[in-house]
């Protein structure tokens, strides 16, 4: 501000005064005032219209239609023929859509629970800290939530490699005894953690959770700085009990925060497909799909079949859409968007 | 037990469990530096060297020197700044606009437009891919940042539009009727007012397309066959090799890309929170 104002002074700029008389006739000859806000509307519109609406339609069209290389070449591409309902017929039948969706549901409730109940466990400990501790805890969780999915991906796949990692070598560690009674064996070293579908989900789980907790514990903690401390206290005046406490009056009070966390994780990580793409290598483990996957590899192989792509895409976009439709209708019930 | 040294034990039990949650949070970055300073003996190795001794910049220096997929990783970083800055640009242009209007007018639609908005921000990315795949090959921008760059302001906007519009509604109208009353037009007034008013949530929003964009992968593996056109992250998986992996080279390359994202998010870090959950919480 003060820059601009010291350059207008001492500038000079010719231009300036000129500018500085016209405001007034521009205002009677400018736009009516019911067109500006669609105006500045426009290029915002234009560009969802065409990224994100248009692609939507043109899905679910091509979700009806083979579409190969002959289709999508940029010279003199040949129309995609309409084959109905095939595409969908051939999802159904396949075994792949079974586990990709099995895979793709399991994944999301597993991680989706544990990232919640851990994240709610560290925003309530974030809480009960002293402000030195908290903030020390919260620049410690927030490097995990910073790490970009790729690396993070990257990064649990050197921990869990099965010569070097340090996963191998911790579990070595435990006395065989509690090793054996816990996994049945006791032995670890070259232990191969991406060969085989469970335990490559496994550390999927375990990167997915490690980098969303501090988003939850973070919003916790909002939400839990926003209750009146009055309440607590008459809490305990009535002698009431911390696990009370926390059902009567810390749960309800949060459960509007909980509801979009709840729904935001879902939405997360129904659609996870950079960090499985990395674990898993690429496509070439058909059993560890996940429907996004699973598109992915349709679309993008040789030779190309973009229509099944894009009708397993329509079948994710439409389960996502139903759990959207519950956080849309929250949001809309709790901010004014009127 | 007494009550003082049962309340001392509680408070030592807690501030043990920050502990324990900061380094499960806390050791997978570490670990990540650590490996990109360590020579190649001290990374393939079955025992566990909890600190590279003494540091090497071997493999910071070869990313950048012999890089990987024939390319030095500056070009590649390079790639990704290009992308990230020019959507963050043209978004946050279009993002003022369009919040302007929603907070600051009334007219038809804009119940309508909110709802969109919100919905549009829900339809997983990843199936949009197969569309914009076919659209940027049409309009043959296959292989060219700029298909990435205008991709990436599609995916970032909505979300933009709806964080800087509490922003632009904080801002109290009365100073801009001030301006109108001054006799300054409708451009004045948005530009000398309101614009350096908002200008923080302005930054806070585009340091958020900018991180989105910055980790942007399914898009920048797919739309781009180039290799000297790879943004960070597709380029980082060709550190993978058919039978071995160079895990101090990935990790360098790791640790460089991670950290502007990780300088950006302590600056905006309280502004995430209430962009996400801000109508939960006010309910």
């Amino acid at each position: 501000m003060a820059q601009t104002s010291t350059v207008a002074r001492g500038g000079g700029d010719p231009s300036a005064p000129a500018r500085r008389h016209s405001p007034r006739p521009r205002r009677r000859t400018g736009l009516p005032n019911w067109l500006v806000p669609y105006v500045l509307l426009l290029p915002g519109l234009l560009v969802i219209a065409a990224l994100l609406l248009y692609p939507l339609y043109q899905m679910v069209d091509m979700s009806f239609h083979q579409v190969g290389l002959r289709q999508i070449r940029a010279i003199n591409p040949t129309p995609a023929e309409f084959v109905g309902l095939d595409n969908y017929n051939s999802i159904f039948e396949s075994d792949l859509f079974w586990t990709s969706l099995r895979n793709t549901v399991v994944f999301a409730v597993v991680t989706v629970a544990l990232t919640l109940l851990l994240g709610t466990l560290v925003g309530l400990l974030l809480n009960k800290l002293g402000p030195k501790m908290s903030t020390f805890v919260v620049v410690g969780i927030m490097a995990a939530w910073a790490t970009p999915p790729t690396a993070q991906a990257v990064v649990w796949k050197w921990l869990f490699d099965s010569d070097a990692g340090v996963v191998n070598w911790t579990l070595n560690l435990l006395p065989d005894w509690l090793s054996n009674l816990v996994f049945g064996r006791s032995d670890w070293s070259g232990q191969p953690w991406f060969n085989d579908t469970i335990t490559l989900y496994l550390v999927l789980i375990v990167a997915v959770v490690w980098a969303s907790f501090p988003f939850i514990a973070v919003s916790v903690l909002a939400g839990l700085k926003s209750i009146p401390s009055e309440l607590y206290e008459a809490a305990r005046m009535d002698g009431a009990t911390a696990m009370s406490t926390f059902r009567k009056i810390t749960f309800p009070l949060l459960k509007p925060v909980f509801s979009v966390l709840v729904v935001l994780s879902t939405i997360w990580d129904f659609k996870v497909f950079t960090q499985l793409y990395l674990l898993a290598g690429g496509t070439v483990n058909r059993d560890a799909f996940n429907l996004s996957l699973w598109s992915y590899a349709e679309a993008f192989s040789s030779p190309p079949k973009m229509g099944l792509g894009a009708a397993i895409a329509v079948v994710l976009t439409g389960i996502l859409l139903v759990i959207t439709f519950v956080y849309v209708r929250n949001i809309i019930k709790t901010e004014d968007v009127r | 037990m007494s009550p003082l040294a049962r309340k001392r034990l509680g408070r030592v039990a807690l501030n043990a469990a920050g502990v324990a949650v900061f380094l499960f949070a806390v050791f997978p970055v570490y670990w990540m530096v650590a490996t990109a300073f360590k020579p190649n003996d001290q990374i393939f190795t079955t025992s566990f060297i909890p600190f590279p001794d003494p540091p090497s910049m071997d493999h910071v220096s070869r990313v950048f020197t012999q890089g990987v997929a024939g390319n030095s990783i500056w070009r590649y970083l390079l790639n990704s700044t290009i992308v990230a800055l020019s959507a963050v640009v043209i978004g946050a242009v279009f993002a003022l606009l369009a919040a302007t209007a929603v907070a600051r007018f009334r007219f038809r639609f804009r119940t309508s437009f909110l709802i969109l908005l919100l919905i549009v921000q829900m339809v997983p990315a990843e199936a949009l891919l197969i569309p914009l795949f076919t659209m940027v090959k049409r309009l043959g921008l296959y292989d060219q940042l700029l298909g990435l760059i205008v991709i990436n302001v599609g995916l970032t906007l909505p979300f933009s539009v709806w964080m800087l519009r509490t922003f632009v509604a904080a801002v109290p109208k009365e100073l801009e009727e001030a301006s109108w009353i001054d006799g300054a037009g409708r451009f004045t007034t948005f530009w000398r007012v309101l614009f350096p008013l908002v200008a923080p949530g302005l930054v806070a929003t585009s340091i958020f397309s900018f991180i989105t964009t910055w980790n942007e992968f399914v898009f920048a593996l797919t739309l781009i066959g180039d290799q000297g056109k790879y943004t960070m992250p597709v380029a980082l998986q060709f550190f993978v090799g058919q039978r071995s992996t160079d895990w101090g080279g990935i990790m360098a390359a790791s640790t460089l890309m991670t950290i502007p994202v990780l300088i950006f998010f302590l600056l905006v870090q309280r502004r995430m929170v209430s962009g996400l959950v801000a109508g939960a919480v006010k309910g």
